[in-house]
């Protein structure tokens, strides 16, 4: 009955830009999406005429909420000159973006469109941790929000079922969390540009200034250990589990493949693109996977015919700890159950054969939820570019990569992987 | 056996009536809980309602520090967390609620699998605008 996927005309990343993520309560969200707009003008090699731009694709979750404003896509429009041209706002909760992504390539694809313009945004920064909180539950699922699950709450429910069958511990995510903020330092975009030893000697340097004792923790993980340092937020997940709150805007420019060497000689294609939809916590199959990437992996595998092992790095959407490493094992980098035990042997880090979350993902780079999708896939493109600064993955030979972003308590999920030819 | 909607209203006002109500296709038998009006196996579409005994096992569970509005008007908070779950029935359904009779100060040592019974619990004042949820205790 299903028939292999593929697109009838090919589609080129050809320019990206991406805000600082952080949180900017002097700022809003046409200045985020303005300073992710001019970066990715400036990143096409031979130029675009943002005349030619078709059509825009826009992911936002919930603004809405967050800045009591809809109808992103005309604002957006009006701000980059595009109007009276179409623009189309895509929402899949914290996936949104990706959709986006998704839909500009289809419209590539179609032969309909030749040069798109697909990006996301979020503004979280102006309600109190609490609202942010109530406003991303609206994208959980109502059985789980009636319950009191929060989100942190059913990423900790999974991570409870994940140690019982495989073995894992809470020390198991400590190494997920090191690992990212290892990263972030080398991305000037982060939000949080330091090392969990940077958060250390901040509070021991702190103390002393305060003449209060000080903490004698031996390293990192004993810091990560001591609940006064990272206190509990729904177990096992404690504040550094937690992705944080984050403004920003993200975009990339899609042209038709037959078309991408007028714009660069080094386009990045998208060689394969998948999502699928899940069932909520209580109907799910497994507690420990999520369906909607496996279905999305499947997807994006059997389009571009590659294998996970040809995938050579990827941003994954570790909105938790525990969800980076149950997405390792639902995109097949590793067999179920492993996830926890290659993070822990270094295997994900930018020196390993799998880097991980090369931006310091989306907890400590930031996760403006609608940005998130092509944010990712911005990371993606910089590293194939060769453009990733001190971060830049090291391979003579660095050609695939991976995004993968999750939205709400999994009910969307998407993979898309780009490849340098 | 009733002539209700197999929808989320029904079920709610099951757990007013101290029932756990949820759906079984007629034609291959699939649970759904809550009921759906369809099959999502065979996507038949009759449907009957079944009862679920309320036995069950913690199949997956959090302690909540960081509480939602909600559950502070409840009394819930940082200095008072409360325990939710994914509940394994005895029929074969698994089921999202409100886990009591657990520490729950002290997740780590709160096992899976511990045995579980479903009660009724009402919150507010009686009434039309009476608030009924599902918790299971240990």
């Amino acid at each position: 009955m299903s028939k292999k996927k593929k697109l009838s005309r090919g589609v080129a990343v050809v320019g990206g830009g991406l805000s600082k993520l952080g949180l900017f309560k002097d700022r809003n969200s046409k200045d985020f999406f303005a300073e992710a707009y001019l970066e990715m003008v400036s990143s096409v090699d031979k130029g675009i005429n943002p005349k030619d731009i078709e059509a825009i694709y826009i992911g936002n979750f919930t603004n809405d909420f967050f800045v009591n404003q809809a109808h992103w896509g005309p604002i957006i429009s009006d701000l980059v000159g595009h109007v009276p041209k179409p623009v189309t706002r895509t929402e899949g909760a914290c996936a949104s973006s990706a959709l986006a992504f998704r839909e500009g390539v289809f419209a590539i694809a179609s032969g309909f469109y030749d040069i798109v313009l697909v990006g996301g945004l979020e503004q979280m920064s102006r309600r109190s941790t609490e609202e942010v909180a109530e406003g991303l539950g609206m994208a959980g699922s109502p059985y789980e929000v009636a319950a009191g699950f929060t989100f942190p709450g059913v990423f900790g429910t999974i991570a409870t079922a994940y140690f019982s069958k495989y073995g894992a511990t809470r020390e198991s995510l400590f190494d997920v969390t090191i690992k990212s903020h290892l990263n972030a330092p080398l991305n000037p975009k982060a939000q949080f540009p330091f090392t969990v030893r940077d958060f250390m000697n901040a509070r021991i340097e702190k103390c002393r200034k305060k003449g209060e004792p000080e903490p004698n923790w031996k390293d990192e993980r004993d810091f990560l250990r001591d609940l006064s340092a990272n206190p509990p937020v729904a177990w096992p997940m404690h504040l550094f589990d937690c992705c944080p709150i984050s403004d920003g805007a993200s975009c990339l420019l899609l042209v038709a493949e037959d078309m991408a060497k007028r714009f660069t000689d080094e386009p990045i294609y998208v060689a394969g693109i998948g999502q699928g939809s899940g069932y909520s916590l209580h109907a799910a199959k497994e507690v420990t996977s999520f369906e909607a990437t496996r279905a999305a992996a499947q997807e994006a595998y059997e389009m571009s015919g590659l294998t996970p092992k040809d995938v050579q790095f990827s941003e994954v959407h570790d909105c938790f700890s525990i969800a980076e490493i149950i997405h390792l094992e639902d995109l097949g980098f590793f067999k179920p159950g492993e996830g926890h035990k290659a993070t822990s042997e270094g295997l994900t880090r930018l020196d390993g054969p799998k880097p991980i979350n090369t931006s310091g993902g989306l907890k400590s780079k930031g996760h403006p939820v609608g940005a998130t999708g092509v944010a990712q896939l911005y990371e993606v493109w910089l590293q194939l570019k060769g453009r990733a600064g001190r971060r830049q993955v090291i391979n003579q030979n660095l050609r695939v990569g991976g995004a993968h972003n999750l939205g709400g308590t999994g009910g969307t999920c998407t993979f898309t992987i780009l490849e340098r030819r | 056996m009733y002539d209700r909607p197999f929808n989320d209203n029904s079920y709610e006002q099951f757990l007013k009536e101290d029932k756990i109500m949820g759906a079984r296709c007629k034609k291959c038998g699939a649970l759904a809980l809550p009921p759906r009006p369809l099959c999502t196996s065979c996507f038949g579409s009759g449907m009957e309602w079944v009862q679920f005994r309320g036995a069950g096992k913690l199949a997956a569970f959090t302690s909540i520090v960081v509480v939602p509005p909600p559950m502070v008007k409840e009394g819930f908070g940082k200095n008072n967390p409360y325990v939710v779950g994914v509940v394994e029935l005895e029929e074969g359904a698994k089921i999202v609620a409100r886990i009591t009779g657990v520490d729950a100060r002290k997740p780590a040592g709160i096992a899976l699998g511990t045995p579980l019974r479903a009660e009724f619990i009402r919150s507010g004042q009686e009434g039309p605008d009476s608030k009924i949820y599902l918790a299971f205790r240990a």
